[in-house]
């Protein structure tokens, strides 16, 4: 194996910033269990200043903790095993259409799908995993590419049709609040993601903190090494895959309900590179990092066409800046500002002001 | 959270109801989104995305309410357009939508564009009773009042359109055997289900099916594969691009049945003139709406008020592009069912007016095709005529067609 690919290198430099090992340290621990606090009690707001915290800005919130979900699963490959994937819009898309299937055609009721979905995509992960051994850095991100690409014509195909509904999609229910809590749909959707964001990323801390993610990591640093000192590389990167792929996936079903609406046109190729920029943006190797680059998709988006509306209507400048070029202008200001992403721009940041 | 815009427009919103509670008088009964000074309408289109081209039209019908405004609003109300990308992604449609109802409350959303983005919001505004009106798809789901009574759709749809074919080649073409080329999304079978309809028992007379999809480079292996199954009829469910390509392979390899080309590809400029004209003579169509490329209509007052809409609103726009015509009478159509509202701007008057046309004449719809509505028909555009290819353009031949099929 050659350890000279971008993939390591890059990832020997994200390793020199502090930013992967504030993972283990305690005093995160309480900022963390702070924020889901702070999580908890924004919705009750609603009922002080409904126009602040309306439904709509939940969902919008509801969002950002799905894609945070779907960077985190993006992060556990990339960031911490160093496996490049263009392709997790793909486990985003099969989660979804899992989630949706199963509730459309089986009937199932959504909160006992996740487990269901989980295992779907890690087998689906882990067996994509199996032939990505032999690709390293760059080719195993071109082998990813084409999955991401694939997925949504699959979706599309004459004999999955029965299931998939075809590029007509399914529609699907919004789950209602359960045990007739007083909350609105967006409420509990908000809720509802809240818990399983919570113990994905508990579960995922305690994992890197673990024998295991240590292993993991040694083989992002230099697997040659790692597997010197007796970790079988073969064996934790296809789990990697699949763990990545099931956390990917869990996010897309948790879309599926919250979008009540899946079609292949949701899953095009375009998601993938938005987690991959969301990743990058928000930190790579770092827990923290992922939640900030669920919240940057959703928000640099929406924002960016504002923005655009801004600087040509209210501004009245005559350039007709397209959304999305705001979004790349912003992308490489943050890029040149921040290399580390915003979690570790905000780690360099804060050890300088202390100093 | 709060975006710059958003805050913005959250402030003036506020400027607006304190100014509101001090004039008191008002004028009507209004909704959420409608006032004495103005009626919010929101619209969502591809700006971005692989259906970017399509972005046109929310461009058009900008341009479009920006000359009713500067004629004066409408019964003195100013039109405020809010108009969004969702990039044709579903899960983005749902969320901009929201946007426009929860967050800038819209009165009604107006012409959303696509058919899997406005199956994603079907629902959502149909439980949350906001108009949802005239929508850009052909799909003939948006006609069901029964079980979504604040959707609209516009344009014929394409299964009324198919099953008017199936009705001409029964009638005109001696012992058929027809051959369809269809593009494999719900467009195309949209249109072979509404033609297998239209056959009824004669189902069988269709011997040879095959498929494409948008991403696919050529079509020339299945025009090869129509050409082998002796058909004497084809019927072209494609797009421009390979609607062009398959009537030129046709004529290249020297099969000759009667053609039918569907609506969505029936311009001169994208289709008809790259396929060669000399290939294309005697191809028959459906339409609706003018083009602007068919020089039959050079003189015609409608296409010349357009013209001059196009010069002075939207300078740099194509004036060979019917997007901006379908923007227009679209525009048109809404503009109408706004006035009708009067001082009521409640959203269920919105909704009754939108249901009430009778006959509307709306520019630049082909003579003779009007425009009706009824609390059971949401199917504003229903009739098409049939047009053949001659020379450099169509010629339209027999009566208006309309098929109670949906």
């Amino acid at each position: 194996m050659t350890t000279a690919s971008p993939a390591d290198t890059a990832a020997h430099e994200s390793v020199a910033t502090p930013v992967s090992t504030s993972v283990t340290s305690g005093a995160s621990d309480r900022w963390a269990w702070g924020l889901v606090a702070v999580g908890i009690i924004i919705p009750l707001l609603g009922y002080v200043v409904p126009d602040i915290v309306s439904d709509y800005r939940l969902f919008l919130m509801s969002t950002m903790m799905i894609y945070a979900i779907a960077v985190l699963g993006l992060n556990l490959l990339t960031g911490f095993n160093g496996q490049i994937s263009l392709g997790h819009g793909a486990f985003y898309g099969v989660g979804a259409y899992t989630a949706a299937i199963l509730m459309d055609k089986v009937g199932m009721p959504y909160w006992t799908l996740l487990p269901i979905v989980a295992v779907v995509c890690f087998v689906i992960g882990f067996l994509f995993g199996l032939p990505a051994l032999r690709l390293e850095g760059i080719y195993l991100a071109l082998a990813t590419f084409a999955l991401a690409l694939a997925v949504p014509q699959m979706l599309k195909y004459r004999w999955l049709e029965d299931l998939t509904g075809g590029v007509q999609g399914i529609v699907l229910l919004k789950p209602e609040p359960p045990f007739g809590l007083p909350l609105s749909e967006d409420q509990w959707l908000y809720y509802y993601c809240l818990i399983v964001m919570v113990i994905l990323y508990w579960a995922a801390a305690n994992l890197l903190r673990g024998r295991s993610g240590r292993a993991m990591m040694a083989i992002r640093d230099h697997s040659m090494a790692a597997s010197t000192m007796g970790i079988d590389v073969a064996r934790y990167k296809t789990i990697t895959f699949g763990i990545s792929a099931a956390y990917t996936g869990v996010a897309g079903a948790l879309s599926a309900s919250a979008i009540a609406f899946v079609a292949p046109d949701s899953f095009g190729f375009f998601l993938s590179i938005s987690l991959l920029i969301g990743l990058v943006v928000g930190g790579v190797a770092s827990l923290a990092g992922s939640v900030i680059g669920g919240i940057f998709t959703v928000l640099v988006q929406n924002s960016s066409q504002s923005l655009s509306n801004f600087v040509k209507s209210d501004l009245g400048l005559p350039f007709d800046l397209s959304p999305y070029s705001v979004y790349g202008i912003l992308l490489i200001v943050l890029m040149y500002v921040m290399p580390t992403g915003i979690a570790g721009g905000v780690a360099i940041a804060w050890r300088r002001l202390r100093r | 959270m709060t975006t710059r815009r958003g805050f913005v427009a959250g402030a003036s919103a506020a400027g607006v109801l304190l100014a509101s509670r001090i004039a008191q008088a008002q004028k009507g009964k209004y909704d959420e989104g409608a006032s004495d000074t103005e009626i919010k309408i929101g619209h969502t289109n591809p700006y971005s995305g692989p259906a970017s081209s399509y972005g046109v039209i929310g461009r058009a019908i900008e341009s479009y309410w920006k000359m009713v405004n500067d004629q004066g609003g409408i019964n003195g109300r100013k039109i405020r357009f809010i108009t969004l990308d969702d990039g044709y992604s579903p899960p983005k449609t749902v969320e901009v939508v929201r946007q426009l109802v929860e967050q800038e409350k819209v009165l009604c959303l107006f012409n959303t564009l696509g058919t899997p983005t406005n199956t994603a919001i079907h629902k959502y505004v149909n439980a949350k009773k906001i108009p949802h009106l005239f929508v850009a798809t052909g799909a003939s789901k948006w006609g069901n009042p029964k079980e979504f009574p604040w959707t609209m759709g516009f344009q014929p749809d394409y299964h009324t359109e198919a099953v008017i074919y199936a009705k001409h080649i029964l009638a005109n073409v001696k012992d058929a055997k027809v051959a369809v080329l269809m593009q494999n999304d719900d467009y195309g079978k949209d249109y072979f289900e509404g033609f297998r309809e239209g056959l009824g028992k004669e189902v069988g007379r269709i011997v040879k099916h095959v498929t494409y999809e948008v991403t696919d480079p050529t079509v020339d292996s299945q025009v090869i594969q129509m050409k082998d199954s002796g058909a004497n009829v084809f019927f072209n469910i494609s797009i421009p691009k390979f609607a062009a390509q398959s009537m030129r392979k046709a004529a290249e390899i020297g099969w000759k049945p009667v053609q039918y080309l569907n609506n969505v590809s029936g311009q001169v400029s994208t289709t008809m003139k790259p396929a060669g004209f000399e290939n294309v003579q005697g191809v028959i169509t459906a339409a609706w709406l003018k083009d602007p490329t068919d020089k039959q209509w050079d003189n015609d007052s409608e296409m010349k008020t357009w013209r001059e809409w196009m010069a002075k609103y939207n300078p740099a726009g194509n004036v060979q592009d019917v997007n901006y015509v379908y923007a227009y009478a679209v525009s048109f159509t809404m503009h109408e069912t706004l006035k009708k509202c009067g001082n009521d701007l409640t959203r269920v008057n919105l909704m009754k007016q939108a249901a009430s046309h009778q006959k509307l004449r709306v520019p630049l719809l082909l003579p003779a095709i009007t425009l009706s509505t009824s609390s059971t028909d949401f199917y504003p555009v229903q009739a098409v005529r049939l047009q053949r290819f001659k020379g450099e353009t169509w010629e339209l031949f027999g009566d208006v067609l309309a098929a109670e099929s949906s």
